[in-house]
């Protein structure tokens, strides 16, 4: 039988965060993913505070956080083929995040077609009602050379990266 | 000027964590983000984590509202844009920012980040930020 998307989608779960160091140097944690969807966490870490009055995490963590979860809805949206770039990412920052709270992001590929993926997202401390900041994002597959494009085939076929 | 909220800024955890520092002539600012292997986002390719860049680009639209005048405390975004251009290589990224306009409560700022070539940005930014000028003493 062939290997549906979300079976697809489980087997490379684990690259989602470990295959991006950037990911990694914030301790993004993948709570969900399914076909267009994903739920991302950034853990509260005091290395990532960004106004040490308050001890409110940085805008940074959310935005990376957001751009994150919304690349990976749109990856999953497009059918998990080949890694989407993004386009553009627009954030609303509604209010600051609760210091010592993990922030949750949770991303909804709204329309995928050809090579296109639209994308929106709620960032949250806890309370999905109380929005800490929504994004919506577009996002493009694009072929930075056909060397990348060949390590983006083999990783998601091998869930690995060589 | 606010000198000494810039020093608070770029001491801030999260800032001086990914190494952001800021070259001023003047009320002139440019932002710089040196490369390390933790800004990468997808190794495959490999470019620059968007969400790297983009926090990069926030903070160097703070740099330059405290550069240009006297604030009591950090802007705080309301809302950003973020256009991304090209994929950011494995090298250091520069950002400057101009402010489109700075009232009393409000400002709105653009930035451009590059890398090679300032004609060739990776990413633009626009956004509007929360601030809190010094109060105009009465006379």
């Amino acid at each position: 039988m062939p290997e549906s998307l979300q079976e697809l989608l489980n087997r490379l779960a684990p690259l989602i965060v470990d295959g991006s160091p950037h990911a990694q140097a914030l301790g993004l944690a993948l709570d969900g993913l399914g076909p267009g969807r994903a739920t991302m966490r950034a853990p509260y870490r005091e290395d990532l505070i960004g106004d040490p009055d308050t001890g409110v995490m940085h805008g940074g963590v959310v935005t990376a956080l957001l751009d994150h979860a919304c690349g990976v809805a749109a990856f999953s949206g497009l059918g998990a083929k080949e890694t989407p770039a993004t386009l553009d990412l627009r954030i609303d920052y509604m209010r600051p995040a609760e210091p010592g709270r993990d922030i949750i992001a949770e991303a909804e590929c709204i329309r995928a077609h050809g090579l296109i993926a639209f994308v929106r997202a709620t960032a949250h401390d806890g309370d999905e009602s109380d929005p800490v900041a929504t994004a919506s994002a577009a996002f493009m597959v694009t072929r930075p050379s056909r060397e990348a494009a060949e390590r983006v085939r083999k990783a998601i076929e091998t869930g690995e990266l060589s | 000027m606010s000198d000494a909220l810039i020093e608070t800024l770029l001491k801030a955890p999260y800032v001086a964590k990914f190494g952001v520092r800021f070259e001023r002539k003047g009320d002139e600012l440019t932002g710089v983000l040196p490369y390390e292997e933790h800004l990468v986002g997808n190794p495959l390719v490999p470019a620059l984590h968007g969400g790297a860049v983009g926090a990069f680009m926030e903070i160097v639209a703070s740099g330059a509202l405290l550069a240009s005048q006297t604030l009591v405390r950090l802007p705080k975004p309301i809302d950003v844009a973020v256009d991304y251009l090209r994929p950011a290589r494995a090298a250091d990224v520069y950002a400057r920012a101009v402010i489109g306009r700075s009232g009393a409560r409000v400002a709105n700022v653009r930035v451009e980040a590059w890398q090679g070539r300032r004609e060739a940005p990776v990413a633009t930014l626009h956004g509007h930020f929360l601030i809190k000028p010094e109060p105009v003493a009465n006379s």
